[in-house]
């Protein structure tokens, strides 16, 4: 424990002597976020800061220092965000390679993939992108179709993905391709990764209802790969695939909640209250009681996954409960924002708009596993229930 | 605190899972109603509970107790939900013990908290008066007479009234009917002249009763917490109970749950396990979300009791108005899924399903809360 709030001394002394006062900033909107990779464009102060934390590598803090992280314990990793949000310091970097990528490189990737690749993404210098869904695979992703051949030295891979968070703006992409035709679809699926930097790999934007275009379509058109760049097994990527789902879908449910106004207060400001000094609208006031309940309620179950995860219980597939609940929840509360705003809440304005927020919610319930997988998943590992 | 169970709790937990499985299951509640037992509960199973210290579980130690604390107490809550024990564990060893080691004088405290340690006292608190919960409002009366006090007036749903030995009594000394100011705490025993305890027949076959006050004469002592003040020990017990309830509803939701996931494993029509049925898998895992949820803010409500009680009220209310609704539809979803089965006395959801409705109602449904939490977030 006196190592523990030692440490706690020489994080607070180092962040107050190195976070510049710009990053103590809250986030304006989502455009302050640093994304980083070779196209994106820091302020001076994001690049600064971004520098000192990787230097120190604490834009990864728990991965391993020799693939440039911090090495520190879970219970050090704590205390450097308790410390960080002290200052209000932002996190100096947040990508797929943090997130999704990297822990499963940790997991499945050999010494040199992890050092070739997890410096990087910890530098924030590479910026990568998920390849998963096609056209014809959405929920059933298995049944991908993006063809990868050996050609002796080297791979080339043909087709399309859909679906791609930003890959206009990445560097590398993770793929998923088949790698064999002929065995059952869950068993001739690879992981690889691929360098966007080529004349065979292209991207188009997809514009949402929400007007904005988060999404890409990626075509290869015999893009090249190297050999030592598939991950794990030939033939058994599906392993890190599923692995990696995990993760994005802790993630993604994990959106629907914290630094979010309360739907109560925003309520009070734009419907008022009346002379019982209550919300002014009865029906809006009992769905705005009950949604805060259960976001709550929801708040709490996170961290008791999360506290059941490090005492050794629980499941993984509480990751799709949290996934199914989290991102419900979040569509629930999107539309009770837009109940309260009334006519205000249906302008087209600017990028933080509560309609365009409400619009891009639907999808939640939909990318990273629909609702209707996560409830298969529920049935199937969690409640042992049968198959067809 | 991490939100998971202590060793200790841990250890609680698989006791009262044993004990209560074995000794005191749904059929025993079963067969309390087929006899039409007088007490409601079984009298040796309380004794048992005693010698477990599952009635000390909330008692100090300077009073014989084994102060717990109310995750503790949840935990058994729990696995009396789970088994559908009949017992006056809510009434006494949560909210009497509440009662009187955070509102009682000295001397009450020395009095009552070793009896109910023992098991030997059973409490009850008279609060509501009309069909929907409403602690502040209160017509029931206290006048001073001497020195001391002229209790009358009606109470209803008064949870083991007809059993207990001291009732604790809600009156107004002071203000109108819906004032939260005037409100005084009394200490009545049940057998003083001019109690009349009538047992109300429950669809949940449990322990309720009307109680009508006839001039009832108490002295000063017999107040408990502060005159007119009552309001903040009444919620302080009924919060208690509440978390208490939580707890219960939350074990017979899991039970319920569990008990129709193995029957969608077992049954088969049109040739076919109904388990592998995608319409019946999603509304068991939809329901399996809705528990886990539940479970999670039950827990936070039980440990800020324990370490920040004064701050515990808006997270009691939340988790009441949840695991409420919660229980509530995996007592539903549980008959729909059982089929007809599920519709007959001799399969045991209907007795989950009466349980949970009474749970559900006793100190303030899932509106009430719903309703109380918006207020106290000042909308």
């Amino acid at each position: 424990m006196a190592d523990l709030e030692a440490f706690r001394q020489e994080a607070r002394e180092w962040l107050e002597a190195n976070c510049p006062d710009e990053m103590r900033q809250p986030m304006q909107s989502e455009a302050d976020a640093v994304w980083g990779g070779k196209k994106f464009k820091f302020s001076e102060p994001q690049k600064l800061w971004l520098d000192r934390m990787a230097e120190k590598g604490w834009t990864v803090p728990e991965w391993p220092t020799e693939y440039g992280g911090g090495g520190l314990s879970k219970e050090e990793a704590k205390i450097l965000r308790e410390e960080m949000r002290r200052i209000n310091a932002r996190v100096p970097l947040q990508s797929f390679g943090i997130w999704m990528l990297g822990p499963a490189l940790l997991k499945y990737g050999t010494h040199e993939q992890k050092l070739e690749h997890l410096p990087p993404i910890a530098r924030g210098e590479i910026r990568w992108a998920q390849g998963y869904s096609e056209p014809n695979a959405g929920s059933d992703l298995a049944s991908l179709m993006t063809k990868c051949e050996d050609k002796g030295d080297h791979y080339i891979v043909n087709g399309q993905k859909i679906w791609t968070s930003y890959a206009d703006k990445a560097d590398w992409i993770f793929v998923l391709v088949r790698t064999d035709f002929e065995a059952s679809k869950h068993n001739g699926i690879s992981f690889i990764l691929v360098d966007m930097d080529q004349p065979g790999v292209t991207t188009k934007p997809i514009k949402l209802i929400s007007g904005a275009s988060p999404f890409c379509e990626t075509f290869f058109d015999d893009a090249r790969a190297e050999k030592h760049n598939l991950v794990g097994e030939l033939n058994r990527g599906w392993d890190v695939a599923k692995y990696l789902l995990t993760h994005e879908r802790e993630m993604i449910g994990g959106m629907g909640s914290g630094g979010m106004r309360p739907m109560g207060d925003v309520a009070v400001q734009q419907v008022g209250l009346n002379e019982a000094s209550q919300l002014a609208d009865p029906f809006l006031r009992a769905d705005v009681a009950r949604a805060e309940i259960d976001g709550m309620a929801f708040m709490f179950t996170m961290e008791r996954v999360a506290d059941e995860a490090k005492a050794g219980q629980g499941t993984g597939a509480n990751s799709s409960v949290l996934k199914y609940y989290g991102t419900e929840f979040n569509k629930r509360r999107l539309e009770l924002m837009m109940d309260s705003s009334g006519s205000e809440g249906l302008e087209w304005g600017g990028e933080e708009d509560v309609a365009r927020g409400w619009l891009r919610s639907k999808g939640n319930s939909i990318e990273g596993g629909t609702s209707e997988v996560q409830l298969n998943i529920i049935a199937k590992r969690i409640l042992q229930l049968p198959s067809a | 605190m991490a939100m998971v169970l202590n060793e200790e709790a841990g250890m609680l937990k698989d006791a009262a899972k044993g004990f209560l499985t074995d000794s005191a299951p749904v059929s025993q509640l079963r067969k309390l109603r087929d006899e039409k037992s007088e007490d409601g509960f079984d009298r040796k199973t309380w004794s048992a509970m005693a010698e477990m210290g599952w009635t000390s579980v909330l008692v100090p130690e300077a009073h014989g107790g084994v102060e717990m604390g109310y995750v503790a107490a949840g935990v058994i809550a729990e696995e009396m939900g789970r088994t559908l024990t009949a017992s006056p564990f809510l009434s006494t060893a949560i909210m009497g013990a509440t009662a009187f080691s955070r509102f009682g004088s000295d001397a009450q405290k020395s009095e009552w908290l070793p009896r109910i340690a023992a098991g030997d006292a059973i409490t009850a608190l008279a609060v509501d008066e009309s069909g929907k919960h409403s602690p502040s409002k209160v017509t029931a009366t206290a006048e001073r007479s001497g020195n001391g006090f002229k209790l009358n007036g009606k109470k209803t749903f008064v949870a083991e009234g007809h059993v207990a030995d001291m009732l604790i009594v809600s009156a107004r000394t002071a203000g109108s009917e819906a004032e939260a100011e005037g409100i005084t705490l009394f200490l009545v025993p049940r057998d003083a002249a001019g109690v009349a305890v009538e047992r109300s027949d429950m669809v949940d076959s449990r322990n309720s009763a009307r109680i009508t006050l006839d001039n009832v004469e108490v002295t000063a002592d017999a107040v408990l917490g502060e005159v007119d003040g009552g309001l903040k020990a009444l919620e302080g017990i009924l919060d208690a109970g509440r978390a208490g309830l939580s707890a219960e509803m939350s074990g017979s939701a899991q039970q319920c749950l569990e008990t129709t996931a193995d029957y969608l494993k077992e049954r088969k029509q049109f040739g076919a396990i109904i388990g592998t049925f995608q319409a019946l898998q999603h509304r068991a895992a939809h329901l399996y979300s809705e528990v886990e949820l539940g479970k999670s803010i039950v827990l936070k409500a039980l440990q800020t009791l324990d370490v920040a009680p004064d701050h515990a009220a808006l997270l009691v209310c939340a988790a009441k108005a949840k695991m409420g609704q919660v229980a509530q539809l995996a007592t539903q979803e549980a008959l729909q899924m059982h089929g007809g089965i599920g519709m007959t006395d001799e399969f045991d959801i209907g007795f989950f399903m009466k349980r949970v409705r009474v749970a559900e109602a006793l100190y303030g449904d899932a509106n009430f809360h719903a309703d109380k939490f918006a207020r106290m977030r000042n909308y």
